[in-house]
């Protein structure tokens, strides 16, 4: 179990802000971190690697005090057995794969670097530096690293940002195999919506600094008080005005564009860029008497 | 004569790769508190770093020989205490080159390490890895390219310097005498062979330190490296 309960206020582009975080993750959880870019997302992932230090507040991992401003305890990042993936995944490039593997293993242990390279299927460029790497495989490589010193908390930065749409799925499933095999508690910031609802089992919303809302992904992202057979969330991505209609598209994940009819009572409250519910009630169940 | 030429060649050389490895040793640690620190005051220690760009060799030579004076405190502890006598010997002038050299040593270095990303620095401490073994195994050896250039600097620049050394050490054969100061030397008795012997070999040096320099830079702007 991780307790955290934080403060730190931060300049940021939109001038102050200030993280004010409580919340508690479960061992073994894969916890996603959910909010638009500036919410503070990446500085709690640093504040909990040990990265940045906040202005008050108490970290508990088990029964390990991490931080505690009351206390005067902060420790330091290499004491906190964490594996870290940056966004840009800072791999060491006068490393080849297998060494930067190997310098993250605590013991240089050959079979177990061995195994880790051939889980995420890199040995055939084991020996290539990463300049030679594509973003998938740089990821992939950064993804076993971080694995390498067996962390009891995985930190994801936007593990997938950076990737094209094929790729990310691929990469979504080397992070979901990752977090069943090895069982670390794992939070990962994203901010897209499929990403959380492929991988997460909760999602903490954070907006402003702030946890505005927390669940599984289902809860969060759906209105349960309506009782649709279908639905989808998704972000709307144009409003056209067509006669007496308007045409809402809505791309939901990275593939999938819908296009809803509305009226212009219905676009009143809708604008472009906002998370949407989809749902139709279409499919309603009908009884009918067979026998008597 | 030609005994000279090469005694002087020889204390030339001496002064160069002894300034160059002390700065090497001196100066990773000075660049890294540089690249890194937070420290308030650090403009001022980054200014008193760059002084021996912009000032005269002279001044600093004149303050050398102020400072190595027996008349004043620090020459008179050093002599009296120590027994030590720095004016017009190898050793001050050796002690000057190296707070002279500093700049081209130390600007390269600090601005290599501040081309590395952060992340790497943070990967490495998320991995359990402390600072040494971060700053030797990580940072160095990916500013490779700094180093070579911050070394063929201070040693390119070091073989040319004049105006500190004789401030500091006179113009003693066989102990301070280097070729830039023979080249002036042998100018005025109107050896021009000479001179010219020594001023190809400067000449050579330089050309060979910068082309390093140039080609271990190939991917970068060299002189924003400086």
């Amino acid at each position: 179990m991780i307790q955290i309960d934080i403060e730190k206020t931060m300049i940021s582009s939109q001038g102050r802000m200030v993280l004010e975080v409580g919340m508690q993750i479960t061992s073994r959880e894969l916890v996603a971190l959910f909010g638009p870019s500036g919410a503070g997302k990446t500085t709690l992932l640093r504040i909990l690697a040990g990265l940045i230090k906040p202005d008050k507040g108490r970290i508990t991992v088990g029964s390990t005090v991490w931080f505690d401003s009351s206390g005067n305890i902060d420790l330091l990042p290499q004491k906190r057995n964490i594996g870290y993936m940056f966004q840009d995944y800072a791999l060491f490039p006068n490393m080849t794969v297998e060494e930067n593997i190997r310098f993250a293993h605590p013991s240089n242990n050959r079979k177990e670097v061995r195994d880790l390279i051939e889980t995420f299927g890199l040995a055939e460029f084991a020996k290539r530096k990463p300049s030679g790497l594509s973003g998938g495989q740089k990821q992939r490589v950064a993804l076993a690293r971080a694995l390498a010193r067996k962390p009891s908390l995985m930190l994801l930065d936007e593990p997938l940002s950076a990737l094209d749409a094929g790729m990310r799925i691929s990469l979504q499933n080397e992070i979901s195999k990752a977090h069943h095999l090895f069982g670390a508690t794992t939070i990962l910031v994203s901010h897209d919506m499929s990403e959380v609802f492929r991988l997460a089992g909760k999602v903490i919303c954070l907006e402003n600094g702030k946890i505005t809302s927390t669940g599984s992904p289902e809860k969060v992202f759906s209105d349960t008080s309506i009782s649709g057979k279908f639905q989808i969330n998704g972000q709307i991505a144009r409003i056209e005005k067509q006669d007496i209609i308007n045409i809402v598209t809505v791309v939901t994940g990275h593939h999938i564009v819908v296009k809803v009819i509305a009226l212009d009572a219905d676009i009143e409250n809708l604008h472009e860029g906002d998370h949407v519910l989809v749902f139709t009630k279409a499919f309603n169940p009908m009884i009918k008497v067979l026998h008597r | 004569m030609n005994s000279e030429f090469l005694e002087t060649l020889w204390v030339t050389l001496k002064l160069a790769i002894s300034t160059t490895a002390i700065l090497v040793i001196i100066g990773l640690p000075f660049a890294y508190f540089l690249a890194y620190s937070k420290f308030k005051l650090k403009p001022l220690i980054e200014a008193l770093v760059s002084m021996p760009l912009v000032l005269p060799p002279t001044v600093i030579g004149y303050y050398f020989l102020v400072a190595y004076s027996p008349k004043y405190w620090f020459g008179h502890w050093l002599g009296e205490t120590l027994g030590i006598k720095l004016a017009f010997s190898f050793t001050g002038v050796l002690i000057a080159s190296v707070l002279f050299g500093l700049p081209f040593m130390v600007q390269p270095l600090q601005n290599g390490l501040l081309g590395l990303s952060d992340s790497l620095r943070e990967a490495a401490y998320t991995l359990g890895k402390s600072k040494s073994v971060t700053f030797f195994r990580i940072l160095l050896p990916n500013i490779k390219s700094s180093v070579i250039t911050a070394v063929a600097l201070t040693f390119a620049h070091c073989i040319g310097e004049f105006g500190i050394v004789i401030m500091v050490g006179g113009s003693i054969p066989g102990k301070t005498k280097v070729a830039s100061i023979a080249i002036f030397d042998e100018v005025q008795s109107m050896n021009l062979d000479i001179a010219n012997r020594y001023a190809f070999v400067l000449f050579a040096i330089s050309f060979v330190m910068l082309t390093i320099i140039y080609s271990v830079n190939k991917k970068h702007e060299t002189w924003k490296m400086i």
